[in-house]
């Protein structure tokens, strides 16, 4: 079970595949940073075979009027509680 | 649970150095312990003493700084991706015939086998990259 996070925007959408295609079952994907931009509802497709496995970090999606729905954001205490809950974490970017 | 951190992304130009502070916070808040912070590629400059950061700003190599002085935080930074980037301190200026270094107090130049050691001592490395 690995936690990854991507920092990267759609703009580079191939940093995204990349990481969705590294992904098993129970992964679990943290959006940071620019990645954020991903969790808007114009890439909810790409999300689909994540369903409920994709987080985001609150205080960068607020930075960038990024609204999303609370059940999706973590803030970064939560950021720890991932890492310590998953075996690893994996960093896109 | 013991945590290492390495930190790719330099102090301006991508968000990654202030994700990994945050991040550090939030990690000692919860009563884990950072074993090491490896700056690594650009990261190294986030190691700099000569920043200098408008007053409305923050300056993030001295807020490693100061977050290693409150937890006694061990701040290293690779030796061979510094010296190539003008990060050098007073040995290695000596060593490269330089009259003068910068490496900001509270970090410490040294090679890849302080990542090797990270990695085998920590329960979890979190890696902050470069490019956002």
């Amino acid at each position: 079970m690995i936690l990854h996070t991507l920092n990267q925007p759609p703009a580079n959408a191939a940093c995204f595949e990349r990481c969705r295609e590294a992904m098993s079952s129970d992964d679990t994907l943290l959006l940071i940073e620019d990645g954020v931009y991903w969790a808007l509802p114009a890439f909810a497709a790409r999300l689909e075979s994540l369903s409920g496995r994709v987080k985001v970090l609150a205080a960068d999606a607020a930075a960038r009027g990024v609204d999303l729905p609370a059940a999706h954001c973590i803030d970064d205490q939560a950021f720890v509680a991932l890492c310590v809950s998953h075996d690893k974490v994996v960093s896109w970017f | 649970m013991i945590f290492s951190i390495i930190v790719q992304a330099p102090p301006v130009q991508a968000q990654g150095a202030e994700t990994a502070l945050r991040f550090a916070r939030a990690v000692l808040a919860a009563g884990h312990r950072i074993h090491r912070v490896f700056f690594y590629r650009d990261g190294v400059h986030n190691g700099t003493a000569l920043t200098c950061t408008p007053q409305d700003e923050n300056s993030i190599p001295a807020q490693w700084q100061a977050l290693a002085a409150e937890h006694d935080l061990d701040l290293v930074v690779c030796i061979a991706a510094a010296v190539r980037r003008g990060l050098i301190d007073e040995s290695e200026a000596g060593r490269y015939g330089h009259r003068h270094w910068n490496l900001a107090d509270g970090f410490e130049l040294s090679g890849l086998g302080q990542l090797v050691e990270a990695c085998l001592t920590s329960d979890r490395v979190v890696t902050f990259g470069g490019r956002s």
